[in-house]
């Protein structure tokens, strides 16, 4: 099987509109977290969640181009131009031929969808927009994608709820190690921003009023962000071959699914997420150093992923370095695997772990090292990036330093 | 106006949405009923708080929502707010 490295990553979310910002923003953590401006969100009882800022469509598309998109495609491309410029990844025919797409999404263009129910159900329109379809259809970022590059590879859309763009990544280092492909852009993006998504959010009682506070005692819920990363990753061959700096490597990746509850996570569940990915990457426990936390800040997931940390390492889970990067630019469903992996991977090559910030208070049943002190200064090698979706599907990604 | 709704018709009401949003027989459920004892997890009191919420035109706050475990801490909880509603009428935009 072959090594595959990360060559190139593009973001845009609550904490920063391309890699750069988001880097700052990480390291002097920034709280992307705001009142909701992009929609009118009237009677509903929570007010804040983490936008993209200042975004106009028109900075990066054509009128006509950018009519054909949902919110959630543009973030997608947009990450995919940044991570491909990086990259230097030349688009030779052959290259545009075998290089494959795979993105994840958990809600799609749901915000278009949104807006023509609405014409049709409340304003009593008789039609919806035509490009309704093809905008909410999951996997219109993956297309977009393969449009703006002319890639003519496998290309698909994988929703999982929150680990869509983890499985997706996943997918693509398989894909890419089997010599399925040599190039892979992969990751994921969201924007979950409508009323009526927001009014089913807060119909499930899990949304914060104020911030999100991940493992702190006084926590009380998630805040929503919008957003997408995007990677390209290759062979490590290919990839010295054309003279290109990897970032890291992508060591293994552990999936599981816990057959316990809808909603409620299961640590037995993620334990044997975790455990599969280092014995994919063939790495032993006491090699990790730093885990990017599903840590959404709700009551149940970070007492149930603390104890999941304590089942997969053992003793070891008092000396690991967590932090839940969700404080700073929410949670952003199916783009969330992407956009914490990219942070574990920038933070990680410039020396340095991300803090869990706005931490109050410690909470008994969370008394692990969540690094709520702010960013600190570190040389990692190995870590690994969480994600537990609703319907009990968990998967984890371990990275190495390169 | 829910003048009209006595102590005992509010109590009914609300184990009887007990009993139909966990598909038990009304007679398992009763004023004294956990929900632990009745098998309701937290998604489970979140849709129960669903139905309630429509059959009295209330709206209750996620902060009680969390500590409401039993069947009479939600008929106590369910009952202020009906009382403040008949009372006051706006009373969830002041608070």
């Amino acid at each position: 099987m072959r090594r595959v490295v990360i060559t190139g990553i593009g973001v845009i979310c609550g904490i920063g509109n391309n890699r750069g910002e988001f880097l700052t923003g990480l390291r002097e953590g920034c709280c992307g977290i705001g009142p909701i401006t992009t929609i009118d969100i009237g009677d509903i009882r929570f007010r804040n969640g983490a936008e993209v800022k200042s975004f106009l469509p028109e900075d990066h598309f054509e009128p006509k181009e950018s009519d054909m998109i949902d919110r959630f495609a543009q973030f997608a491309v947009i990450a995919a131009r940044e991570a491909v410029a990086q990259s230097g990844v030349e688009w030779t025919p052959e290259l545009r031929e075998t290089s494959a797409i795979i993105t994840g999404s958990c809600i799609g263009g749901q915000g278009t969808e949104d807006t023509g129910f609405h014409d049709v159900y409340k304003l009593g329109r008789t039609r919806v927009h035509p490009m309704t379809i093809p905008k909410t259809m999951a996997n219109a970022g993956a297309s977009a994608i393969s449009l703006e590059f002319g890639i003519t590879g496998p290309a698909y859309t994988i929703s999982t709820a929150c680990s869509s763009s983890a499985h997706a990544i996943a997918q693509a280092f398989r894909t890419v190690r089997a010599g399925e492909a040599d190039v892979a852009i992969t990751g994921g993006s969201e924007a979950p921003f409508s009323y009526g998504m927001l009014k089913a959010w807060e119909a499930m009682r899990v949304i914060s009023p104020t911030v999100c506070r991940p493992f702190s005692k006084d926590r009380n819920g998630m805040i929503l962000g919008e957003g997408a990363a995007m990677m390209v990753i290759e062979s490590l061959d290919h990839a010295l071959a054309r003279g290109a700096a990897p970032l890291a490597e992508i060591a293994g990746f552990g999936m599981s699914s816990d057959a316990h509850h809808v909603t409620q996570p299961s640590a037995e569940g993620a334990a044997k997420a975790i455990w599969a990915a280092l014995k994919d990457a063939a790495i032993a426990p006491e090699q990790i150093q730093y885990v990017n936390a599903h840590g959404t800040g709700t009551a149940v997931n970070d007492v149930t992923e603390t104890h999941a940390l304590k089942l997969a390492f053992g003793d070891f889970a008092r000396k690991l370095a967590i932090s839940s990067t969700k404080a700073m630019h929410g949670h952003t469903l199916g783009a969330a695997g992407a956009i914490e992996l990219a942070a574990t991977v920038l933070a990680l090559s410039a020396g340095f772990l991300p803090a869990t910030i706005n931490f109050n208070e410690r909470d008994p049943d969370c008394d692990l090292d969540y690094i709520t002190e702010g960013a600190r200064d570190a040389e990692t090698e190995y870590a690994i990036s969480n994600s537990f979706a609703f319907g009990g599907l968990n998967a984890v990604l371990a990275v190495r330093k390169i | 106006m829910n003048t009209d709704i006595t102590e005992r018709s509010l109590t009914e009401r609300i184990l009887a949405i007990i009993a139909e949003t966990q598909r038990k027989e009304p007679s398992q459920v009763t004023i004294d009923s956990t929900f632990e004892e009745l098998g309701i997890d937290s998604m489970d009191g979140v849709n129960i708080i669903f139905a309630v919420e429509n059959e009295f035109d209330i709206n209750v706050p996620d902060e009680e929502v969390k500590n409401i475990r039993s069947v009479r801490e939600m008929v106590d909880g369910v009952r202020k707010l009906v009382e403040m509603k008949t009372a006051g009428g706006a009373q969830s935009a002041a608070s």
